[in-house]
């Protein structure tokens, strides 16, 4: 069953390899790199092209249409949710600063020295004031950058 | 033939191991989720070289389970983390929880550099 004879099997077990290394290096990665972002970078290609690959390698040896399809849906499945977990998982990172400041080049989610505490993230369980100028206006007293009424 | 298929198998179990290095060394959980997400795609990228090398398809209904669980565990996980962030005033560093390890790392680093 698992022979190898045609150019299309071939094909597909090149590209089983190549899935197969992406998935070697994701673990290279992962122990290599010094910070979460950078570990995510790393995890990333298995998650995407990695999975895309194999999906497609084992499209062209597996023959029937119905596994051709689950195949399809488990690739479209890792495109859709790869982007969202990575956005969850690094937000939470830079906010809980696992993330090597020193070292980032541009840090655009930088905010200024004087950001108000108020609107200083969008946490779970955070519920906007429900009068934002007073509210403003009192955090900022309790800070310390207004003076006291 | 048989060396190719030992090649793959040898490529993805050294990658899974050292996902699990990284999964036992830590250092914040945040590496873990990271490393448990990237051990599902792995476990599911060896189920799919399986099935596609046995021309087997019996395991890939697995893989549709697998990849959901990987999104739906690493997502739970990661809101789970950002709702302990409780802001203490001030710095905006939060409490409860040690400092992040690369942190104290970078601040070792900077004490030796005075």
């Amino acid at each position: 069953m698992s022979d190898v004879d045609s150019v299309r099997d071939v094909v597909a077990v090149v590209l089983l390899l190549a899935g197969a290394f992406l998935c070697l290096t994701a673990g290279l990665g992962l122990v290599r790199f010094h910070d979460v972002l950078t570990r995510m970078h790393a995890g990333t290609k298995p998650q995407v092209l990695g999975i895309l690959l194999i999906m497609i390698g084992g499209a062209i040896r597996l023959e029937g249409w119905s596994a051709t399809w689950m195949l399809l849906l488990v690739a479209v499945f890792q495109m859709l949710t790869a982007p969202v977990s990575a956005h969850m998982i690094s937000r939470v990172a830079y906010r809980r600063r696992h993330v090597r400041r020193d070292l980032l080049l541009v840090d655009e989610l930088r905010t200024g020295e004087a950001a108000d505490r108020l609107y200083r993230g969008d946490e779970p369980a955070d519920a906007p004031p429900e009068e934002p100028a007073t509210a403003l206006e009192e955090s900022r007293r309790d800070e310390g950058t207004l003076p006291p009424a | 033939m048989i060396a190719v298929f030992w090649a793959a198998y040898v490529m993805l179990g050294a990658g899974a191991l050292l996902t699990l290095v990284r999964l036992a060394r830590g250092p914040s959980l945040l590496d873990r989720v990271v490393a448990t997400d990237v051990l599902l795609v792995i476990i599911s990228a060896g189920l799919a070289v399986y099935a596609a090398l046995q021309r087997d398809p019996t395991v890939v209904p697995v893989l549709v389970v697998v990849s959901l669980l990987a999104f739906v565990g690493s997502v739970s996980v990661a809101r789970y983390i950002g709702g302990m962030l409780l802001t203490s005033g001030g710095d905006g560093q939060d409490v409860g929880l040690p400092l992040a390890d690369e942190e104290r790392i970078a601040r070792g680093a900077e004490e030796e550099r005075r």
